[in-house]
């Protein structure tokens, strides 16, 4: 181990990337941990060189999802395909796969660069070769100077980041990243977003993201793939999860909205006095009790001294202005217009109006006036 | 003993006053020193309690019959009747205790740390029985079970010094197992294409050297010194050549032996306490970046 980065400029780049990335198929996958159904007849088709985001509250089965990618573990039934191959007498070693991991994982007895050269050392690559491969794609993750610290000489965005020089030397067929980010404050996240879309964008590499940052799954992927139970809620881009949520759960978990509770009949609902027609799968029976489930900007408001709602609170976002308006029982979140916002005085009466074509309604929850994701 | 610490903790108290840094208040001081003279006292008591037996010992070996200064005693140790096939015994048992353990060990705790982590407080439990049950019990109870050929070899003890050092090496691995991220080392390692064995030698182990090292002198410590099994199963290591050669001239060469045991494992110990240093001050920096 000479100088590192003579070698690494005096060879040829060598990291081509591949033609393209590998297509993943997961097929019915169930793992069931005691009473625990983690994983429940999941399914999912990944395109060669997508990034997919899972997203998901704490316990949903993101992690095992990726395990089962990974091989770490055995599948009580279903079937993993990486480019049409099934994987499941295939072990974890065998498998190719880049994982990087939500805790510290670089082995504390090797420096940064042979970390990163640990794949390729198993894959026997002649020594020379292995580190010149390890110190160019240290380099591609800015981590060049770093090559002779230990992980612990190392702050934890540099040691996520040599886990991604790591997982990304062996090329592997698929990128798997578990909740990468969350051990890192708020700006080093950013940053290391931005890098993880770039690289990954670069070398045109399958990758899984796992997070239960929506701000995060928005972001940065192609189609985000939000989990509840061990099951897909629903697998969309980030624009149409956010404007056309199939679920009550997606709409609550992706952005910001309120619950009103209503009756459903004839195919549409009464919102605050405007009939409005129901989307998305779940239809409710003739007659039942539910909840329209809105977000800030499906509504608007028009100041009226006789209004059926007054002004609780004011944030100012910037251009629009978040408005919590009581209406009888409910607080319903607006978002208008900042100068509009302006006007109003807390304690202002107002009508509230639905300006989207349809809403989303979720079976009644008592006692849920307003959520948040 | 009060009047010793006195000047010292004093001595020490103004050291660090001296420092450039604020005064601390009255009080703070007060209550230093009076902390700083307990902790000499508590220090000067313990080791006086270890250090004047090993003193004693040392000073009695270095002396011949008449009292006078003398290196005589251990020039003797080796021509001394029976001594160098005792101690060419006591080695040959550490080392095959040594070897044992480890392979019977190390593949086990790290297993039960992955795979069967419900399992650890099981594995503490039995691991902690030889020291509960008296060394003499088992032997006693070996030795008319034994069959003849194994009471025949010495390596019978070698066996019964594998269940004596469990205790020893299983609480060393298992800290050192709990002090790295076993199963996220292990998987990443899986992952980018290691076989178990490479996992092995090139991840789990190196982290486990201290652990590792530790465990191995504590055993080596428990084998040179292990007298009840040894004698009752009528083998001449070293601790039953101490006591058997035990003629008015030979105190002094005794003593000597024993001495050259003592020595030797804290030269071991000495060389792991520096080792696990410096490994906890790595780790200690480590958790000052998290
Ligand atoms: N080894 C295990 N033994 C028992 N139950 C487990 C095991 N691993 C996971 N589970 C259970 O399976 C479910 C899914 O776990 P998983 O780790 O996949 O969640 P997650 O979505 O990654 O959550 P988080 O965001 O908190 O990481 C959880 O209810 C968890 O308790
Ligand atoms: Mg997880």
């Amino acid at each position: 181990m000479t100088n590192v980065n003579e070698v690494a400029t005096s060879l040829p780049l060598t990291h081509t990337p591949p033609a393209s990335g590998s297509r993943v198929e997961l097929d019915q996958l169930v793992r069931v941990y005691g009473s625990v159904r983690a994983l429940d007849g999941f399914s999912l088709t990944i395109e060669p060189g997508e990034f997919v985001a899972l997203l998901g509250p704490s316990g949903c089965g993101k992690t095992t999802v990726l395990r089962q990618i990974a091989g770490f573990e055995q599948l009580d039934s279903g079937r993993v395909l990486v480019n049409g191959q099934d994987l499941s007498n295939v072990s974890a070693q065998k498998r190719d796969m880049g994982m990087v991991f939500q805790s510290y994982s670089l082995f504390p007895n090797m420096n940064a660069l042979n970390n990163v050269a640990f794949g390729l050392r198993m894959r026997h690559q002649r020594s020379s070769q292995r580190l010149a491969k390890a110190a160019e794609v240290l380099e591609m993750v800015g981590l060049s100077d770093q090559a002779k610290k230990y992980p612990h000489q190392m702050s934890g965005g540099q040691q996520q980041r040599v886990a991604l020089a790591r997982a990304l030397a062996i090329e592997p067929q698929v990128l798997l990243l578990d909740e990468p980010l969350s051990a890192l404050d708020a700006k080093v996240r950013a940053e290391l977003r931005d890098q993880i879309r770039m690289l990954q964008k670069r070398l045109s590499i399958t990758t899984i993201f796992v997070t239960h940052d929506q701000e995060e799954a928005l972001s940065m992927a192609d189609r985000v793939c939000v989990m509840s139970k061990g099951r897909i809620e629903q697998m969309a881009t980030p624009a149409v999860l956010y404007r056309h949520p199939n679920t009550a759960f997606v709409a609550q978990f992706v952005g910001v909205s309120s619950r009103v509770p209503t009756l459903y009949r004839g195919g549409s609902v009464d919102i605050f006095g405007q009939a409005c027609t129901v989307r998305g799968d779940e239809r409710p029976t003739e007659g039942a009790e539910v909840d329209a489930i809105l977000r800030p900007e499906d509504l608007t408001i028009e100041p009226d001294p006789q209004g059926i709602g007054f002004v609780t609170h004011k944030s100012f976002l910037g251009a629009t202005t978040r408005l919590v308006v009581q209406v009888r029982e409910t607080p319903v979140r607006i978002d208008v217009r900042s100068d509009q916002g302006e006007e109003l005085e807390l304690g202002a009466h107002v009508n509230v109006k639905v300006i989207s074509r349809d809403v989303l309604v979720a079976a009644r929850v008592e006692n849920s006036a307003t959520q948040t994701a | 003993m009060a009047s010793i610490g006195v000047p010292i903790g004093d001595f020490i108290a103004n050291e660090e006053a001296g420092i450039d840094r604020p005064m601390p208040l009255a009080g703070a001081r007060k209550k230093r020193r009076r902390f700083s003279l307990w902790r000499f006292i508590v220090l000067f008591v313990a080791g006086a309690y270890f250090l004047i037996p090993i003193f004693a010992g040392l000073k009695f070996s270095l002396q011949d019959i008449s009292g006078r200064f003398s290196f005589q005693a251990i020039q003797n140790l080796p021509s001394a009747p029976g001594f160098s096939g005792a101690f060419w015994l006591s080695m040959r048992l550490a080392i095959v205790t040594l070897v044992v353990s480890i392979l019977l060990m190390v593949p086990t705790t790290i297993y039960v740390h992955l795979r069967l982590p419900r399992m650890r407080r099981l594995m503490e439990f039995i691991t902690i029985l030889p020291i509960v049950i008296p060394p003499i019990v088992i032997i006693a109870g070996i030795l008319p079970a034994a069959p003849l050929w194994a009471k025949s070899s010495p390596y019978l003890l070698s066996f019964l010094y594998v269940i004596l050092s469990m205790p020893f090496i299983y609480r060393s691995l298992d800290a050192g197992l709990s002090a790295i991220d076993l199963k996220t080392l292990v998987e990443a390692a899986r992952s980018l294409g290691a076989s178990w064995l490479r996992t092995l030698t090139q991840v789990i182990l190196p982290n486990l050297r201290p652990a590792l090292l530790s465990a191995m002198v504590l055993t080596l410590a428990l084998v040179l010194g292990e007298f009840t099994m040894a004698s009752l199963d009528l083998w001449t290591t070293i601790p039953v050549w101490i006591v058997q050669f035990n003629t008015a001239s030979s105190g002094h060469v005794q003593t000597a032996a024993s001495m050259l045991g003592l020595i030797g494992t804290w030269v071991f110990l000495t060389i792991i306490v520096s080792i696990d240093r410096s490994e906890s001050r790595k780790s200690r920096r480590k958790t000052g970046t998290l």
